[in-house]
C-alpha cells in the first residue's frame, strides 16, 4: 500500500526519537528520562501497569500532551510550541483512540473525508476514493453511509483505524485501541492491525492484548511510574524479563 | 405452604389488545379506555366546553367582522372591525402609503429565503444562505430606507407595527448567535486577555435589564456624542438588543460546548486540523445542536421582548395597537387589540418552536457514542 512508508524527504532517519523526555502534572512527575528511539517500519508495543505513563507517552508524540523537557523529533521535525510546526507532525502520525473518538455527527465516510479535504485540500471525489480504499481495507466499505451511532464497538474502531489511514500517515500510534471493547470485538480489531504491521507500517501501541505483542512486536517496551524499565524483543520479553517488576506485571496479566 | 404458591387451573386468557386504527381506534385507546377513563374525559371536555364557550362566543360567534367605522360593533362580541379598520397600521407604521410596495417586497424576499432555506429538498444552500446572509440585509435596507435610486427616503422614526417588530427580532436573532457563539468560544480560550475580555462583556450584558439598556442606548448614549453626530435610535436600540442577548447566547451555546466530550477535539487534532477547523467542523455542529432547545428558548424570548422598544418611543406591534386605543373614534377596543396582538405573537413564537422540533428530529444520527 502506498500509504506505508513513503519515500519521504527524511527516509534515512529514525521515525521517532526521544531524549531526555521528562512531564510533569502540577507537582506529579508522569514521564521520567525517557529515550527512545522508534526505527521506520518498527512495531512497538508499550505495556505497563495503569497510570505508569504510557498512554501520556504516546500522547506526547503528536503533541497532545505538552512536555517541559526533554527533545522529541518525529520524521525529521522537532517538536516546539509553534502551532504550525505542530500540525505538520500531527498530519504524519496517525492516531487511534481507545473511545474511537469517531465524529458523531458525520457519516462513516465524511469521517473519513473531512480531514482529506479540510487540511490536505483534496478534491471531494478523491477523498471519497481514498476512503472507500481504506473502509474496504478494515471490511467495512458496506457501512459507509451509516453514522457512527449506527455501528458496534468493533466497527466503531475499524473506521477510526481506516479514518488515521485515510491520512496516509508515516506512523501509526494505537492508545489502548481495544481496551473498551467487548471481548467478541477484540479479534475484528486486532486482526486490522495484525495486518497493517504485516505491510510494513510503524506502530507504536499501547496495549495490553500480549498475543498480539507476540505475533507483531519487533520490541516492546514495559513502563512503570513513568520510566522505561525494559525494552526487549517479545521473545526475550515474555521468556526471559530482566527486571523484578516486568516478571510480577507479567506475572498479574498472563497469570489467569 | 407449598401448595398454597401452585395453581392448577390455567389463567384465563387476556383479551389480546385493540389493534383498531383510525379516529375511532384512537378515540378507544386515549379517551374511552374504560369505565372510568370514559367517565374522566366526559367530566374534563364538559368543564372544557364550560369554560371556553363563552371565549368561542365573544371571540366568533358574536363577534362583528365586516365594517369599516365604530357603528358596525353591535357591541355583544368582540369587534374585530377595530383590527381590520386599522390593519395597515399594524403591519406597516407610519411607512408612507404610497411606498408601503417596498415593505412588501421585503417580506416577500424574506418568506421565499426562509422557505427556501427551511425545506430540505431545495438545492443551492449554501448560495441562498450566503445571499441571505449578505445581500438581503443590504438591499432590505436599502428598499425600506429609500433615499436614492429615485426611491422616496423613509427615516425610521416612520417604521413601525409588525413591519418593525420584525426587523428588530431578525436583525437581533441573527447578530446574536454568531456573537454569542464567538463570545462562548472566547471564554473557554487559553488566552487570558481574550477570555477576560469576553467574561466582563457577558456578565455586563447579562446583569443588566433590557429595559435598562435601551434607556441607556436612546437617552444616555447621546449624552457622550457630540451633537452633530446623530445615531439612529433604532440602529442604537437593535445594537443594545444586539448584545444584550449575545450574553444570553454565549452561555447558552458555551453549556453545549462543555457537553462536548474532549476525545472529539483530540480526534480532530490528531487529524491535523487547526482551531478553526476544530470548532467549525467538529465541535460547534455538535455543539450547537445539542443545544438547539436552548437556542430557540432564547430567540423566542428574543422576539417578544421586542415588544420593550416602545419605553422609547418606537412602535413596534404592541405599541402601534396600544396607540390606537386612544383613539378618540375607536375608545373601549383594549381587549381586541391586545388579543391580537398576543395570537401575532403566539404565531410568529409557535412556528419557531415547531421548526426547532423538527431540526431536532432531522439532525439526530443515531446515539451518541
Amino acid at each position: 500500500m502506498s500509504s506505508t512508508n513513503t519515500a519521504s524527504a527524511h527516509a534515512d532517519g529514525p521515525m521517532i526519537e526521544v531524549a531526555g523526555l521528562n512531564k510533569w502534572y502540577g507537582d506529579f512527575h508522569v514521564l521520567r528520562d525517557i529515550d527512545l528511539t522508534v526505527a521506520r517500519g518498527e512495531r512497538i508495543v508499550v505495556c505497563g501497569p495503569s497510570g505508569s505513563g504510557k498512554s501520556t507517552l504516546i500522547r506526547c508524540f503528536n503533541h497532545l500532551e505538552e512536555h517541559q523537557q526533554g527533545r522529541i523529533v518525529v520524521n525529521g521535525v522537532t517538536m516546539t510550541q509553534d502551532v504550525k510546526r505542530i500540525e505538520q507532525i500531527r498530519r504524519n502520525v496517525g492516531m487511534v483512540f481507545q473511545h474511537f473518538n469517531l465524529f458523531p455527527h458525520l457519516s462513516v465516510l465524511d469521517n473519513c473525508c473531512i480531514s482529506q479535504t479540510w487540511v490536505q485540500k483534496k478534491p471531494r471525489a478523491e477523498a471519497e476514493k481514498t476512503a472507500m480504499e481504506f473502509l474496504e481495507r478494515v471490511q467495512i466499505a458496506d457501512q459507509a453511509r451509516k453514522y457512527p451511532g449506527q455501528l458496534s464497538g468493533g466497527q466503531q474502531q475499524r473506521v477510526a483505524i481506516a479514518r488515521a489511514l485515510c491520512m496516509r500517515p508515516e506512523v501509526m500510534l494505537f492508545d489502548e485501541p481495544t481496551s473498551a471493547l467487548d471481548p467478541e470485538m477484540i479479534k475484528e480489531v486486532l486482526d486490522v492491525m495484525v495486518e497493517l504491521a504485516r505491510d510494513g507500517m510503524t506502530m507504536i501501541c499501547v496495549t495490553h492484548e500480549m498475543g498480539f505483542a507476540k505475533t507483531v512486536a519487533d520490541r516492546v517496551i514495559f513502563m512503570d511510574q513513568g520510566q522505561i524499565i525494559e525494552q526487549a524483543p517479545p521473545e526475550t520479553f515474555f521468556n526471559h524479563p530482566e527486571s523484578e517488576r516486568t516478571r510480577l506485571f507479567l506475572s498479574q496479566i498472563l497469570g489467569h | 405452604m407449598a401448595e398454597m404458591a401452585t395453581r392448577n387451573e390455567m389463567i384465563e386468557a387476556r383479551r389480546p389488545p385493540d389493534q383498531r386504527r383510525g379516529a375511532l381506534g384512537w378515540l378507544r385507546a386515549n379517551l374511552f379506555d374504560g369505565p372510568l377513563n370514559g367517565t374522566i374525559t366526559l367530566l374534563v371536555l364538559a368543564l372544557l366546553g364550560w369554560g371556553l364557550w363563552p371565549l368561542v362566543q365573544w371571540a366568533l360567534i358574536e363577534a362583528d367582522w365586516l365594517g369599516s367605522t365604530r357603528e358596525a360593533c353591535s357591541g355583544e362580541g368582540a369587534c374585530w372591525v377595530f383590527i381590520s379598520a386599522r390593519f395597515e397600521t399594524i403591519v406597516y407604521g407610519f411607512y408612507p402609503e404610497a411606498a408601503r410596495w417596498r415593505v412588501d417586497a421585503v417580506f416577500l424576499m424574506l418568506a421565499l429565503l426562509i422557505a427556501w432555506l427551511a425545506i430540505p429538498r431545495l438545492p443551492a444552500k449554501r448560495w441562498v444562505g450566503l445571499f441571505a446572509l449578505v445581500g438581503f440585509p443590504v438591499l432590505a435596507y436599502g428598499l425600506l430606507i429609500g433615499g436614492h435610486f429615485g426611491l422616496m427616503a423613509v427615516p425610521t422614526r416612520e417604521w413601525g407595527g409588525l413591519m418593525l417588530t420584525l426587523t428588530i427580532a431578525i436583525v437581533g436573532i441573527v447578530g446574536s448567535l454568531p456573537l454569542g457563539v464567538v463570545l462562548a468560544l472566547g471564554r473557554r480560550s487559553k488566552m487570558p486577555l481574550v477570555r477576560g475580555i469576553c467574561v466582563v462583556f457577558i456578565e455586563f450584558w447579562r446583569g443588566v435589564p433590557l429595559i435598562t439598556v435601551l434607556f441607556m442606548a436612546s437617552v444616555m448614549l447621546p449624552l457622550f456624542v457630540p451633537t452633530e453626530v446623530e445615531f439612529d435610535k433604532l440602529l442604537r436600540a437593535l445594537i443594545g438588543i444586539m448584545f444584550f442577548w449575545s450574553a444570553y447566547m454565549a452561555e447558552v451555546v458555551r453549556g453545549g460546548l462543555q457537553a462536548i466530550p474532549r476525545g472529539q477535539e483530540e480526534a480532530a487534532k490528531a487529524l491535523g486540523m487547526g482551531y478553526w477547523r476544530r470548532m467549525a467542523l467538529i465541535v460547534l455542529p455538535q455543539a450547537l445542536k445539542l443545544v438547539i432547545p436552548g437556542i430557540v428558548n432564547t430567540f423566542i424570548a428574543l422576539f417578544k421582548d421586542t415588544s420593550l422598544v416602545l419605553i422609547i418611543g418606537l412602535f413596534d406591534l404592541l405599541a402601534i395597537i396600544r396607540a390606537g386605543l386612544t383613539d378618540s373614534n375607536w375608545l373601549g377596543f383594549a381587549i381586541e387589540g391586545y388579543v391580537f396582538a398576543a395570537l401575532m405573537f403566539w404565531i410568529f413564537c409557535f412556528s419557531m418552536s415547531r421548526y426547532s422540533q423538527y431540526i431536532e428530529r432531522r439532525l439526530h444520527t443515531g446515539h451518541r457514542n
